[in-house]
């Protein structure tokens, strides 16, 4: 019983941190529609910034509460500052460039940190009041805690008043709900976004300082804080600060007695939280309906076949590609082996990205799961893991498919980033199965293909095959009906199509050829580790595909041999690759919101 | 038998009767015009017939069979054609696209995954091009079209399928008025070759009284008045409800 309750108060903890993280990504969102990925990195400032200042101090209550605002405060600045140089820039551009520009600030915000904070993690000393325990009959639980405990409502019921009883918050429920008409009334929507990034970012900050004595800061915490934090605010419903405390108590205390039921898998248990919401309720507990439906800027143009010009570009290219065995060392073959792979990976994701209309954040899971599926089933024989993988990746993707296609926009997104996050964190954490971290080695091709020219070929087949094919399937009937279904869906509603269907067959052919994708990959390294599945390899696949442009066919193409080359460089040139690429992203999205092939095809 | 019949919709929003039991039938090859103020409950009972909303109580007939629980998607296979409001077409496609996409969609060819849609169905896309007037401009992408033309590229489309019954909403809002008669008077030759029946909601009373055969007239939920052109301008409740006479 004890124990039930203090599982219950740990809980109860834990929702408190990830209300103060989510109130003020919901907020912002509910206002400027951005989603900000960013608002980690605004949290792991705070942590850093907080223990630059806390450990400064004198070690009692007070200045410990002094110091936590204090670090709010400085990344509420922060969060200004990044709004007027960035962000409102970023208010009429698709939201997928909106994400993909946070993105790249959080990369930015990373390498920036590494090089200030450097690369240890710092915990503050804990003095005696932090470590004082109150009695729940047997059992010991942390006073800290109870403050955070007290805290989350607390803030709750201050933003509440915010919201309720002044000016400000009058005008930020109504551009909640109406921003066009907020703007209409005349008010200055410039000072009301930039007044309400500030807030938002101060509460991130708020929470990172907070988080400090249970836990320290250190350069994973953004992307960590992030991905739940965005869960918490689709599964309350974006945009509602209730809606995202009922969430944050549903998440946390599930979380904590989850750890009991199940400790390995956690993440997952997080995420099976959210597909069940989700599924019953797709705008999210206290979530408008208005504001699930995307606004998405789509195609003016028709999509044709390739030109002659291009026709004959695309026969030289793979001229020279299947001559690269006889033209190029070991190391630049194996570029080679990489960009062709990457080809097929970005193929699969412009798939169901640009005809599908399914912006997907967590496209590296098929890639994983294909490459696990290699590793796991057919270690040394090629053959049955190149049919299995994309076999079992396919089978996977028609089942979670299910949930994707009933979502869209933003949610879709988040939800497929979610998914991508669960098998992640199956594959690290299940160790006897996976290996965890330290990966599944001795994945090889073996006997005649094992010669890096011949696997080389293979490879291209493949890849290239599956690339031209996916095309192939574009042009046809089917790839028609699916970019109708996304063009205008009441009126394809009205011919007759079924847009679900159509979107749910191209969902699993999407990931059965990441997943053939992940398993070349897979004999082409050696070896297989969860990495395969991060956050950044679904953004290399998002980065190659926006690149290229989603509205071309031949965008992905262009895109992944482009990213690959440019990214090998980078490697080549700096450590900061982080700051690099994060700065190429920003720079990229405010200049060409249409990609590379998107613009060489405008007169 | 009439083509299409409906027979005491009801329909509330909350304490709302948006459609108070309207009753009323359709026959082959006849256009009939459902007009009434704002609030009326034209679109409510407009979308009771297409499929988008399903109506509390009553029924509606296709040639004798129920379809007011089926959905947009089954009502088009069943031979039922639409036009939006807003003019609702692919805009990844050219002019000609479209008119294949739903054919091929009629024809039930969306399930094919390798031989190219611009091969299927050229000639009878274009004899449909031809139909409203849009020959030459079937490699156009529909993007670039004049307002005027999108409407005639939906036509086209809603007529892919050889429908029995086409439900036009508002098939003339945002046009030119020179546009708007050549259009209505573009679907009355159609009807009537074609033995098509046709149902529109419309605001502009010029093209009420010039194309339909027979109006039905709204209010307040309410049915008030039906009948031709004539009868209609002279029935007094109608002129108390859009003139406010007594």
């Amino acid at each position: 019983m004890d124990f039930l309750v203090v599982q219950l108060l740990t809980g109860l903890a834990s929702a408190s941190s990830l209300f103060l993280i989510a109130a003020g990504l919901t907020v912002i969102f509910g206002v400027t529609r951005v989603v900000n990925f960013s608002h980690g990195s605004l949290f792991m400032l705070g942590a850093y910034i907080g223990w630059t200042i806390l450990i400064r101090l004198p070690r009692d209550p007070l200045w410990f509460a002094a110091g936590v605002l204090g670090a709010a405060l400085a990344v509420g600045a922060l969060g200004a500052a990044l709004e007027a140089v960035l962000l409102r820039r970023l208010y009429r551009a698709p939201e997928l460039f909106q994400l993909l520009a946070t993105f790249g600030v959080l990369l930015i915000v990373q390498d920036l940190t590494l090089l200030i904070w450097g690369a240890d993690d710092l915990t503050l000393p804990r003095p005696p009041w932090l470590r004082a325990f109150v009695r729940v009959g047997a059992e010991r639980f942390p006073l800290y805690d109870l403050i955070l405990i007290a805290i989350g409502p607390m803030v709750l019921g201050l933003l509440w008043l915010l919201l309720r009883r002044t000016r400000f918050g009058i005008l930020l429920r109504a551009a909640t709900e109406n921003r066009q008409m907020v703007a209409a009334l005349g008010v200055n929507q410039k000072a009301l976004f930039s007044a309400v990034f500030t807030l938002g970012s101060a509460l991130a900050g708020l929470g990172g300082a907070l988080a400090l004595p249970d836990a320290s800061a250190n350069l994973q915490i953004d992307l960590g804080v992030i991905v739940e934090a965005f869960v918490v605010v689709v599964v309350g419903g974006m945009g509602s600060l209730p809606g995202a405390y009922l969430a944050a108590l549903l998440i946390g205390v599930s979380q904590s007695f989850g750890i009991v039921l199940f400790p390995r898998i956690t993440l997952v248990l997080v995420f099976a939280v959210m597909a069940v919401v989700l599924a019953l309720r797709p705008q999210g507990l206290l979530g408008s309906e208005a504001t699930s439906t995307a606004e998405t800027t789509r195609a003016s143009r028709p999509v044709r076949p390739a030109s002659r010009a291009a026709r004959l570009a695309g026969g030289l290219a793979l001229c020279l590609a299947l001559a690269a065995p006889l033209l190029l060392g070991p190391y630049p073959l194996s570029v080679a082996t990489e960009a062709m792979i990457a080809v097929l990976f970005a193929a699969s994701l412009h798939f169901t990205m640009g005809p599908g209309g399914m912006p997907s954040f967590g496209h590296a899971a098929w890639f994983g799961i294909g490459a696990y599926a290699a590793a796991l089933l057919a270690r040394q024989t090629m053959g049955m893991g190149l049919v299995l993988a994309p076999l079992f990746a396919g089978t996977v993707a028609a089942g979670f498919g299910w949930f994707v296609v009933r979502l869209s926009g933003v949610y879709l997104a988040m939800l497929t980033l979610a998914f991508a996050q669960i098998v992640w964190a199956a594959a690290s954490q299940l160790v006897d199965l996976t290996g965890g971290d330290n990966g599944i080695l001795g994945v090889r091709a073996t006997g005649w293909v094992a010669a890096p020219s011949v696997f080389y070929w293979l490879a291209l087949a493949l890849c290239l095959g599956g690339a031209m094919a996916l095309r192939r399937v574009l042009f046809a009937p089917f790839g028609y009906a699916l970019r109708a279904a996304r063009d205008a869906p009441l009126r394809a509603e009205a011919i007759g199509l079924d847009a679900q269907a159509l979107r749910l067959v191209a969902f699993t052919i999407s990931g059965a050829t990441a997943g053939l994708a992940g398993s070349v990959f897979a004999y082409a390294k050696g070896s297989v580790f969860p990495t395969y599945i991060g956050i950044g390899k679904s953004v290399d696949a998002l980065l190659m595909v926006l690149l290229g442009g989603v509205e071309t066919m031949a965008g992905p193409v262009v895109g992944a041999i482009a990213y690959t080359g440019l990214f090998d460089a980078l490697l080549l040139i700096t450590d900061l690759w982080r700051l690099v690429l994060g700065m190429a992203i920003v720079a990229l999205v405010l200049a060409f919101p249409d990609g590379i092939a998107g613009r060489a095809g405008r007169r | 038998m009439s083509l299409l019949v409906a027979e005491r919709l009801e329909k509330s929003f909350g304490e709302t009767r948006a459609v108070a039991g309207v009753s009323f039938s359709l026959d082959a090859g006849e256009m009939l015009a459902l007009i009434g103020p704002n609030g009326a409950g034209k679109s409510t009972c407009f979308n009771m017939l297409n499929g988008q909303l399903h109506p509390d109580s009553g029924r509606v007939l296709l040639a004798g069979r129920d379809i007011s629980r089926l959905s947009p998607r089954h009502m088009s296979r069943l031979g039922v054609g639409r036009s939006f409001q807003l003019a609702a077409t692919f805009t990844s496609m050219t002019v000609r696209e479209n008119v294949q996409m739903a054919l091929i969609a009629q024809s039930g060819e969306v399930w094919r995954f390798v031989r190219p849609a611009r091969a299927l169905h050229v000639a009878e896309a274009d004899a449909l091009l031809a139909l409203v007037g849009m020959a030459d401009q079937a490699e156009r992408a529909a993007s670039v079209l004049a307002y005027g033309d999108l409407k005639r590229l939906e036509l086209a489309m809603a007529l892919a399928g050889t429908p029995r019954l086409l439900l036009m909403d508002e098939p003339t809002a945002g046009m030119a008025p020179v546009d708007r008669t050549a259009l209505m008077a573009l679907v009355r030759r159609i009807a009537r070759a074609r033995g098509v029946a046709v149902l529109f909601t419309e605001h502009d009373m010029d093209a009420v009284f010039s194309t339909a055969d027979r109006i039905l007239v709204l209010d307040q939920g309410h049915l008030i008045a039906e009948g031709d052109a004539a009868a209609i301008r002279a029935d007094p409740r109608v002129r108390a409800v859009y003139l406010g006479e007594a």
